[in-house]
């Protein structure tokens, strides 16, 4: 908790940062709606101020620099604008008792989340069973590891839009199922490469213990093997809950989805609402923190239990 | 049906020496280690091409990597340009600057123990963001041209490469650095010939992630506007016009590019980082 004055500092800083930019970043739409209003503006015009520095208009303009705090589609919004969003759609919402409206991040959310439970929970899967038959074959240590290191050079974002295409034509019906897929592609990477190191931790000397107690093959793998790769596990597990969220957002942005957090960015995007992307990226890094922190916990719990010193 | 027993009957055939090749003497040398993850990959290709053909599958929804090829033969010039644009305009530059940024704070952040203890959370926390959504705002900001694709790589690479210095710069023990000091080495001396060296297989582990999320930030950004060129554009286009191999095509340019943008930063940190223990060689 030592760490905590110090995280609270920078985060106040760049909370100031970023209000101090605003100025400079709305000067120009601020003093656009000034001007409609029949204020005098230097230089008038907007076309005129173009060329004109942002810093200089906010000196020839200074009256006017404290609209820019208060636009309703801001090119950056003040902090406070964005909480008070995000507080719109979720907290405001939950009030009313619409927290499942479509109109409230937490069903996009949670949208969201389901995606990413599932495409996390099916990379765990081939990322772990993977990392047995690696462990377990030569031929396929051999001829797999390379690919799997190549499938993470591929950016997926390419093929998002292929795997969505290619899940409707064949008759899936909604998009839970590319999301999970494209959270899936992202996830197992770090899951397999963990788990191989973690199933080959134990020393020979280890191993030698359990051929001297005659141990079989899957005696070994369930009581040597596998409880050596948790540690390994676990910070893999927390790797790949992160990638699995950015697969499904991304999974979310391009051609056409209505609901979840991706697709709110998309849309803001699309109707000029920039408030409305800045709370559902707030609200993606809520649900990342959530993720990992849930993930870390349930690693101190078992490791504690396990007799794992941490 | 002849397809999917030819398929079959390949497939066999080439697991079967595979297994051979791993188990022969020969099986460490570094022809046989080439080899068998090749055999492997033509295999998959042989059988994507084989399912597609024996089951008929429609080339909208999946053409055959013949097809793809050809596809790519058609039309190098347009995957040339797109390749251009996307790759070395966007994506390279953006690493650029975004990795010197990133060094450069990094060294500043490490000169006081406060902000490294402050930043170093954060950062981490923000490495593991989708920061992939800040795209459309900075398209918004920097307008539809490669600039605004530099700058969603720069952001997105930005805290990985921050965050692995920082705890490289951090990575010397008080027995080196005491030793510099017996030698009256100054800040930069220290700097330049201990602590950098020292740091750089963790900067190199940042700038490896760092190159994949390039690529992913470039193509991104395409998605939420670009001038009618790029490999984002390309595909998110082709898909609506139903030029699938197009498509197939852009994405094979996309790993490759992707593999040998990896290769030679992987390259690179060979020849800088030859004194580590994971990159000695066994004689």
């Amino acid at each position: 908790m030592r760490n905590l004055v110090p995280i609270l500092t920078v985060l106040a800083a760049i909370v100031g940062i970023w209000w101090l930019a605003v100025a400079p970043m709305n000067i120009r739409p601020a003093l656009d709606i000034a001007e409609r209003g029949g204020a005098v503006v230097v230089p008038e015009g907007s076309v005129e101020r173009r060329n004109v520095s942002a810093f200089k208009l906010m000196l020839d303009n200074r009256a006017y620099v404290a609209v820019g705090y208060d636009l309703k589609r801001p090119r950056l919004p003040t902090p406070a604008q964005v909480g008070e969003e995000f507080w719109k759609t979720t907290g405001a919402m939950v009030a009313k008792g619409r927290a499942w409206s479509k109109r409230s991040l937490i069903y996009h959310a949670w949208v969201t989340l389901q995606s990413t439970l599932w495409g996390f929970f099916l990379g765990t899967t081939v990322g772990i069973l993977g990392a047995v038959a690696i462990v377990y074959s030569r031929v396929m240590d051999r001829s797999v590891m390379p690919w799997a290191i190549i499938s993470q050079t591929v950016p997926i974002v390419a093929l998002a839009p292929m795997i969505i295409v290619v899940s409707n034509q064949v008759g899936i019906e909604g998009r839970g199922v590319p999301k999970a897929i494209i959270s899936a592609y992202l996830c197992f990477f770090p899951v397999l490469v963990s788990m191989v190191k973690g199933l080959r931790s134990p020393t020979e000397q280890q191993l030698d213990l359990l051929k001297t107690y005659s141990a079989s093959g899957l005696q070994s793998f369930l009581k040597l093997r596998l409880p050596a790769s948790v540690p390994y596990l676990f910070t893999a597990l927390k790797i790949g809950i992160a990638a699995a969220l950015v697969g499904t957002i991304v999974g979310e942005l391009p051609t056409g989805a209505i609901s979840g957090l991706g697709a709110r960015i998309l849309i803001g995007d699309q109707f000029g609402t920039p408030l409305a992307i800045w709370s559902a990226l707030i609200c993606a890094a809520i649900l990342a923190g959530v993720l990992v922190s849930a993930i870390d916990i349930m690693q101190r719990v078992t490791l504690r239990k396990m007799g794992f010193v941490s | 049906m002849i397809w999917i027993i030819g398929i079959l009957v390949f497939w066999a055939l080439a697991w079967a020496a595979n297994v051979r090749l791993v188990h022969s003497a020969y099986a460490d040398t570094t022809a046989v280690r080439i080899a068998v993850p090749v055999l492997f990959g033509i295999t998959i290709l042989v059988l994507w091409e084989g399912l597609v053909r024996g089951f008929g599958v429609s080339q909208i929804i999946l053409p055959p990597p013949s097809q793809v090829l050809v596809a790519f033969a058609q039309s190098t010039d347009l995957l040339w340009v797109d390749f251009v644009q996307t790759v070395l305009k966007g994506a390279l530059r953006g690493f650029l600057i975004g990795a010197c940024a990133a060094f450069v704070v990094a060294l500043l952040i490490d000169r006081s123990v406060f902000l490294t203890r402050g930043l170093l959370p954060i950062g981490n926390f923000v490495a593991a963001l989708p920061i992939v959504g800040v795209a459309p705002i900075l398209v918004n900001w920097f307008g539809f041209d490669w600039h605004s694709k530099a700058a969603v790589v720069v952001v997105m690479v930005f805290f990985p490469i921050l965050v692995n210095t920082v705890q490289g710069l951090r990575e010397t023990d008080a027995m080196q650095r005491d030793l510099m000091r017996t030698y009256a080495a100054g800040y930069f001396q220290t700097l330049l010939k201990l602590r950098i060296p020292a740091a750089m297989p963790f900067i190199f582990n940042g700038l490896k992630i760092a190159t994949t999320l390039a690529l992913i930030g470039a193509i991104v950004a395409e998605y939420f506007g670009s001038p009618t060129r790029g490999m984002g554009f390309r595909i998110s286009t082709g898909v609506g016009s139903l030029s699938i191999d197009l498509v197939w095509a852009e994405i094979f340019v996309s790993a490759l590019v992707g593999s040998a943008f990896y290769g030679v930063v992987a390259w690179i940190e060979k020849r800088v980082t030859f004194w580590h223990p994971s990159q000695r060689q066994a004689k």
